[in-house]
């Protein structure tokens, strides 16, 4: 317990004294992990929104892989990424690897198809009827679509945080892909894992903490959006 | 001649190998209202999509004031219309703002919508509601909201997808009543999509009836109504009685028919020998007990038979009667009923005038 307990008073030590490099570690982790979910967004939602709305040949297949894709152990993804980042692999010329931009892709390989799952299933828990009502009433293509991902805004919410959960939290990928090089590629997931080899709880424990309050920080801030148009279910009577 | 406002040519929908749609021609004129009915599955829906150009046909062109439809102008003619389906179907936000979502996608000003929607909102009694979430509103307040959001627009053509189907009784004909003022007092041009012959005929100027995926008819509504082509037809707009028979002799205006189990006259001009089917309305056969008929009805024009099954039916009796090999539908007042005290199995005399028999020659 006091083990817990030094983690825990070192870690508000370090953020209240602003520890150059903890908050570096912290920013770097926002920003790596704040431009995949991005990315997984852009590319996620118009392939969930396709999934929901649209039948094409091989359709099944694209939802089964999607599917899949949401529950990829980081592990595999940082294997893949590397591989093919690597030097004498595909896009070994581009000189990736150990580089923030390889994090980047390994954490939107990850979060995509989360991203687009939900959203999927958020577009598929609407009325099908709503789409041919807007239409009816005018709206050109992208009004259609803009007025449809307002009404599935809630779940999409959900997307967003379930997306950008899994990739602040994962330190396989970003460990294989990244390096875990210091004032480069080290994100907190993989410095809590380096801190804790060298058996520095302390610091571990801190880092630790910071991510956990970084998390519930933005997923705070999401539910509260979310929450404020939730539905009130009456009393039974 | 009224110009015709929307025109279908040579239209056939296929999904898969089957064909569900075969319209060759269909013309929908200014100011009128158009009903479609036929019964589930017929391919209303299916009519009133293409109509509305939400849905391509697989073959056929659709002409919107005589100007051919290409994909490149359909959303410029969609706006120029405005639809309404058996759902309200409204966003997750206030009265006003659903309401207001057509005049917005076609980039008005928060004045010319205020301006536009005002007397709607005022016309279908929801103004007070304006304000409220639209998912607090009640089956009958979400389908006006549904109504203000399209007639705002001052749409050339307005269509209507069941719009009454799930609304309770009290609540449907309250706004059945406000719809036809409505219709009435504008003249829009109207598609209404029904499965209900009351509502047919209470909008319908002309109505076209679709039985699988086919138009069987179309006419002016009391012609349909009064004077079915064909057995579906007659089926579908009431006469739920078809007697099977062969004209014995011809008059210039009357005929005798006889059928099995009995005989009757018709109206109209026939030859002996013709094959025809007399159809029958509910409430245009009248019920007797065996020995206490009208003696100054025409004898011919009654059969004996027996009761084989009695419905409520709202106000009134549905009685099911099997005359020899012809099954008869009657409807009866619930005086009446309580007076000939029917029961199933009893002996019933059905008799119906002979300028009640609406004739359809067999093919």
């Amino acid at each position: 317990m006091e083990l817990i307990w030094k983690g825990i008073k070192h870690s508000c030590w370090l953020l209240l004294t602003g520890d150059a490099e903890v908050i570096g570690i912290t920013l770097f982790s926002l920003q790596v992990s704040g431009a995949a979910t991005g990315l997984s967004l852009v590319l996620g939602i118009p392939l969930g929104i396709l999934l929901a709305m649209k039948r094409f040949p091989g359709r099944s297949l694209a939802v089964s892989l999607i599917n899949t894709g949401m529950g990829l152990p980081p592990v595999v993804v940082g294997l893949f990424v590397t591989i093919f980042l690597w030097r004498s692999g595909p896009l070994g010329y581009m000189e990736l690897l150990y580089t923030p931009a390889a994090m980047i892709i390994a954490q939107v390989v990850i979060a995509f198809p989360i991203v687009a799952g939900l959203t999927m299933a958020a577009f598929q828990s609407l009325n099908p009827n709503f789409r041919l009502q807007l239409l009816g009433i005018g709206a050109s293509t992208p009004q259609l679509l803009w007025l449809l991902c307002k009404e599935a805004r809630l779940p999409l919410l959900a997307a967003i945080m379930a997306g950008f959960g899994g990739v602040i939290s994962e330190v396989g990928a970003s460990m294989m892909v990244g390096g875990n090089i210091r004032g480069q590629t080290r994100v907190l997931t993989t410095a809590t894992v380096l801190e804790t080899s060298k058996g520095n709880f302390e610091i571990a424990i801190a880092l630790g903490l910071i991510l956990l309050v970084l998390t519930f920080a933005v997923n705070l801030l999401l539910t509260q959006i979310q929450q404020r148009e939730q539905i009130r279910w009456p009393k039974p009577s | 001649m009224a110009e015709a406002v929307l025109n279908l040519q040579g239209i056939r929908v296929r999904y898969d190998e089957s064909t569900v749609l075969e319209i060759d021609s269909l013309a929908v004129n200014t100011g009128e209202v158009l009903a479609v009915i036929g019964p589930n599955g017929a391919g209303k829906s299916t009519l009133l999509r293409l109509m509305a150009l939400l849905q391509q046909p697989t073959l056929g062109k659709i002409y919107f004031h005589d100007r051919e439809v290409i994909p490149t102008d359909s959303l410029a003619i969609r706006r120029r219309m405005a639809s309404v389906f058996q759902e309200p179907l409204l966003l997750n936000a206030s009265v006003y703002e659903n309401a207001a979502l057509g005049l917005k996608l076609r980039g008005m000003n928060r004045h010319t919508i205020e301006q536009r929607l005002r007397p709607w909102l005022k016309r279908l009694g929801i103004e007070h509601l304006a304000s409220r979430k639209a998912r607090t509103l009640s089956g009958g307040e979400a389908q006006r909201t549904s109504l203000v959001r399209a007639l705002a627009l001052d749409p050339e053509i307005l269509f209507l997808d069941e719009p009454f189907s799930p609304l309770d009784p009290s609540t449907r004909e309250a706004l059945l009543l406000d719809l036809e003022r409505i219709l009435r007092e504008t003249g829009i041009t109207t598609v209404f999509v029904t499965h209900d012959r009351d509502e047919a005929f209470m909008f319908g100027h002309r109505i076209a009836v679709l039985i699988g995926g086919k138009l069987l008819q179309t006419g002016p509504t009391t012609e349909v109504f009064a004077h079915p082509e064909n057995l579906e037809v007659a089926h579908f707009v009431g006469f739920d009685t078809k007697i099977s028979g062969i004209v014995e002799s011809a008059s210039d205006e009357l005929a005798q028919v006889h059928f099995n189990g009995g005989c009757a006259q018709v109206v109209g001009k026939f030859q002996a020998g013709e094959q025809l089917f007399l159809c029958l309305r509910p409430e245009d056969i009248t019920l007797s007990l065996p020995g206490a008929e009208d003696p100054k009805s025409i004898s011919c024009s009654r059969l004996q038979g027996k009761v084989l099954k009695v419905t409520p039916w709202g106000a009134h009796y549905r009685v099911a009667l099997a005359c020899g090999e012809n099954r008869l539908v009657a409807s009866i007042t619930r005086p009446s009923f309580l007076e000939l005290k029917i029961a199933e199995g009893d002996e019933i005399v059905a008799s119906f005038n002979a300028s009640a028999v609406h004739v359809i020659k067999r093919r």
